[in-house]
C-alpha cells in the first residue's frame, strides 16, 4: 500500500465531526458544550488539511491556521460567558439562561 | 506514514469518544488533549507538519492551558459529577446518538459512492509554502483574522470581568451611567 486514500481521511474528519455534534446535542453541562465545538472545529481543520495535501497545495494549511484563529477566538469568548454564567446562577447549566432578558 | 494515520485516527476516536461520555471535567479535558494531539499526529503522517505542530502548540498548549484555568477557576467538586451522571441517562443521550449516527452513515456513504480516487502520498508540504501563500495573496485574510482576534480580546476582557463588589451607587456614578447606557 502507498498513501492513504483521500476517503479514508475523510470519513475520519467525519467520524471526529459526529462525534462533536452528538456531544453537542447529548450534554447540557456549558464545559462540555464548547469541548464539543473544539472538537468540530478540529474535524473540519482535518478535512482542510487532507484535501490540501491530496492536491499537494499549501492552501489547506492556511486554511486550517484560519480555523485555528476562530477556534480560539471562539473558546476565549466561550469560556468568559462561561465565568459570567457560574458567578451569576451558580450553575453550569445552559438551561438556567434559556430566558434572556435584554 | 499509512500506519501511523490509521492507528493516530484510531487513538483519536477513542479518547473523542471518552470526552463525550466522560462525567468528570478534567478527565474529559485531558482526554480532548489526548485526542488534540493524535489528531496532530495524522497531520505528521499526512505530510502537513507546519499544521502539526500548530495544532500542538496553539490547540494543545493554548486553548487546552485556558481550558483548564477556567474550570480550575470553577471549583467543580463531587457534586458536579453526580449532576452529570444524573444528566447522562439512556434516555437524554439516544436520540442525538442516533440522528447523529444517521448523519455518520449519510456522510461515508456519500464518501464511499463519490469515487474520489485521490490518494495522499505523504509528500511534505513545508511551513515555507505556507507562508508564502498567506503573506502574498492571501495577506488581507490575515489581517481579517488579526481583526477578529483583536474583537474576541476585547470581548473576552469586557464579558468575563468579575462583578466589583456592591458599594452604594453615588449619584455622580448613576448619571454618567444613565448617559452611558
Amino acid at each position: 500500500m502507498n498513501g492513504v486514500p483521500l476517503d479514508h481521511a475523510l470519513v475520519l474528519a467525519s467520524i471526529l465531526f459526529t462525534l462533536g455534534l452528538a456531544g453537542l446535542m447529548i450534554r447540557r453541562n456549558m464545559v462540555f458544550v464548547l469541548m464539543s465545538l473544539e472538537i468540530m472545529l478540529n474535524a473540519a481543520g482535518l478535512a482542510f488539511i487532507a484535501g490540501g495535501t491530496a492536491w499537494g497545495q499549501p492552501e489547506g494549511q492556511a486554511m486550517f491556521l484560519l480555523v485555528i484563529t476562530l477556534a480560539a477566538a471562539e473558546a476565549s469568548v466561550g469560556l468568559a460567558l462561561l465565568i459570567q454564567l457560574n458567578q451569576r446562577f451558580k450553575t453550569l447549566d445552559t438551561d438556567a439562561v434559556s430566558r434572556m432578558r435584554g | 506514514m499509512e500506519i501511523a494515520f490509521y492507528l493516530s485516527g484510531l487513538v483519536a476516536v477513542l479518547a473523542t469518544l471518552g470526552v463525550i461520555s466522560n462525567t468528570n471535567p478534567v478527565h474529559a479535558l485531558l482526554y480532548l488533549i489526548v485526542s488534540l494531539i493524535a489528531v496532530a499526529l495524522v497531520f505528521f503522517s499526512l505530510g502537513a507538519p507546519f499544521a502539526g505542530a500548530l495544532e500542538i502548540i496553539v490547540y494543545a498548549g493554548a486553548i487546552m492551558v485556558l481550558f483548564v484555568f477556567v474550570v480550575m477557576m470553577l471549583n467543580l467538586g463531587e457534586a458536579v459529577v453526580a449532576q452529570e451522571r444524573a444528566w447522562l441517562r439512556p434516555r437524554t443521550w439516544l436520540g442525538p446518538a442516533l440522528l447523529a449516527g444517521v448523519l455518520l452513515v449519510t456522510l461515508v456513504g456519500t464518501l464511499w459512492r463519490g469515487d474520489i480516487g485521490l490518494v495522499i502520498e505523504g509528500e511534505t508540504l513545508t511551513a515555507k509554502a505556507v507562508g508564502t501563500l498567506l503573506f502574498g495573496p492571501w495577506l488581507l485574510i490575515v489581517e481579517l483574522a488579526a481583526i477578529l482576534l483583536l474583537a474576541a480580546l476585547v470581548t473576552a476582557s469586557h464579558v468575563g470581568r468579575l462583578r466589583p463588589p456592591e458599594k452604594p451607587p453615588t449619584d455622580r456614578e448613576s448619571g454618567a451611567r444613565k448617559e452611558a447606557s
